[in-house]
């Protein structure tokens, strides 16, 4: 099979500090794969790496089997187009000043998608719908939003390009539990609807192991473990996976005793 | 286990806290009742926007004035009410009987004072006579940092998130309070630094008999803390009773909708 993305021994150093020691993951079009771990473990580092958002000091990341970090002009162009991102904190990832409208029809203004403005709009429109929110609500400013609505234009934005890989770090921290709910079930459809593949990064496991095939462990910059969410949360293996699954307050194992 | 013996430590009744217009206010808090008793943790569980940080709040007569207005109820705090207190009496039930800690230790700890400094500060106001230095490290050392001598020097940036809780709390027990409300206290913190700060609650009330009051969203901690649960939405207690009880025979449809949004972590067979 062939893969959407492929991160082959990579590595990100900030000055002295290695954030990033030697991570090796694979992606399939399609495909979730969570990435999971503690603050400071580099998941958020390697998934800027994999946008070519960060530059890597040794190693490849390949998207459709070109590498990401040599692509210059159109090429990356193009690549910005196919893989985007969705942040934690969407108001601090839209513009204050701009309308909501706006800032997602910059998007397709910026990279000569949809012949006129009144085109450009209807775009918008469909996809503010397809998130879940009322298209009379474009003219409005990111403030007169509320967390989870946020978090639905970010994901709009980041789906106007059409792209076949997002990059979602966090996407559900902020939020409240059945808002949390209601955002993953909008990433698991839209994911079927378009066949888009998913880097999930999180530090819940329960969250990360509702969304993901598969999940990915990191601690401090490496992988430790691999494997389908079933194996790694069920069947954890190594003793760092398996300390991060005994902290979390699980519900369903206190009530048991 | 629910049935109480001794008298509640806190009594709340009726509470309303209203924000806005007098004309056309905004019910925060629209009449809740909740009790605690010695030595007993409660968790208080809600959305963003519940009421539940302003509920806590109101139990020290702390709602940020003139935003927020506590305009009915009865908060009986060992006898009297705290919402009828002088603020010199306020002053001497707050930190010293009832004290507080938050989500963001940071931003609770003033960045230009040392961590043991803003510990003593408490001891130097409330406790006269006491050797501040000793007990500060003392106070470190039960919240269970390893090297208190050089916690107590430290700046808040010098210290971890973990450590900052701690020093929270080691803040919140310098004039041996009865009630410690708990807001959050953990959502900040990565989940293996999180266990580690409810068990030193846990362990702080076996050892102290201190009760807590802990605000939270988070069911799989109150399922593994509380022993006693009120859910809270909008303004209002929908429904209280022993944790495993709620948690498992949820009667509102508020927590059982609340119970469905949580992600398993294991699949249920």
């Amino acid at each position: 099979m062939s893969k959407l993305l492929q991160v082959e021994n990579v590595h990100v150093r900030y000055g002295g500090f290695e954030a990033v020691r030697g991570v090796s993951l694979s992606l399939a079009a399609g495909e979730t794969l969570g990435l999971v771990g503690e603050s400071g473990c580099g998941k958020s580092s390697l998934g800027r790496a994999v946008l070519a958002l960060e530059p890597v000091s040794a190693g490849r990341v390949a998207f459709e089997e070109r590498s990401v970090h040599a692509l210059k002009g159109a090429a990356l162009k193009n690549f910005r187009c196919q893989a985007q991102m969705v942040f934690q904190d969407p108001f601090g990832s839209l513009n204050p000043r701009m309308s909501v409208g706006t800032a997602i029809e910059e998007v397709l203004y910026v990279h000569g998608r949809g012949a006129n403005r009144a085109e450009r709009r209807r775009k918008v429109e469909a996809l503010f719908t397809d998130v879940g929110l009322n298209p009379d609500w474009l003219s409005r400013y990111p403030h007169e939003f509320s967390g989870g609505q946020r978090q639905r234009i970010g994901i709009a934005r980041a789906l106007a390009l059409e792209p076949k890989l997002l990059v979602a770090d966090e996407p559900v921290s902020a939020l409240d539990v059945s808002v949390q709910a209601d955002i993953i079930q909008l990433l698991k459809r839209i994911q079927r609807e378009r066949g888009l593949a998913y880097l999930f990064i999180g530090h819940d496991l329960a969250v990360v192991r509702d969304m993901s095939d598969r999940i990915a462990v990191m601690f401090k910059g490496e992988v430790v473990e691999t494997g389908t969410s079933g194996q790694v949360c069920d069947d954890p293996q190594h003793p760092y996976t398996q300390k991060l699954l005994s902290a979390v307050p699980d519900i369903d194992k206190a009530l048991a005793q | 286990m629910t049935a109480h013996t001794d008298n509640p430590l806190v009594d709340v009744q009726n509470l309303q806290v209203h924000f806005g217009a007098v004309s056309s206010p905004v019910r925060a808090v629209d009449g809740v009742d909740f009790r605690i008793f010695p030595g007993e943790i409660v968790a208080l569980v809600g959305e963003s926007g519940s009421g539940k940080s302003i509920s806590a709040l109101s139990l020290a007569n702390l709602v940020p004035e003139p935003a927020a207005r506590i305009v009915g109820g009865r908060i009986i705090f060992q006898g009297s009410d705290t919402l009828t207190l002088k603020n010199s009496e306020l002053r001497k039930l707050r930190g010293a009987k009832i004290a507080y800690i938050f989500q963001e230790p940071a931003t609770s700890l003033n960045p230009v004072y040392t961590v043991g400094w803003q510990i003593g500060e408490a001891i130097r106001l409330h406790r006269k006579g006491v050797n501040v230095k000793a007990e500060v490290e003392k106070l470190l050392t039960s919240v269970g940092l390893p090297d208190p001598a050089r916690a107590a020097e430290a700046y808040p940036h010098e210290l971890s998130g973990g450590m900052q809780q701690r020093a929270m709390i080691a803040m919140a027990l310098a004039c041996d309070p009865d009630l410690l409300v708990a807001d959050e206290p953990t959502t900040a913190l990565d989940v293996t630094v999180q266990k580690q700060i409810l068990d030193l609650l846990m362990e702080l009330r076996e050892k102290r008999g201190l009760s807590i009051l802990l605000i939270t969203h988070n069911l799989g901690i109150v399922a593994n803390t509380a022993d006693r649960v009120y859910v809270m939405n909008s303004g209002k207690i929908v429904e209280s009773g022993e944790t495993g009880t709620v948690l498992r025979t949820p009667q509102h449809e508020y927590t059982q909708k609340l119970l469905k949004a949580v992600p398993r972590l294991h699949k249920v067979s």
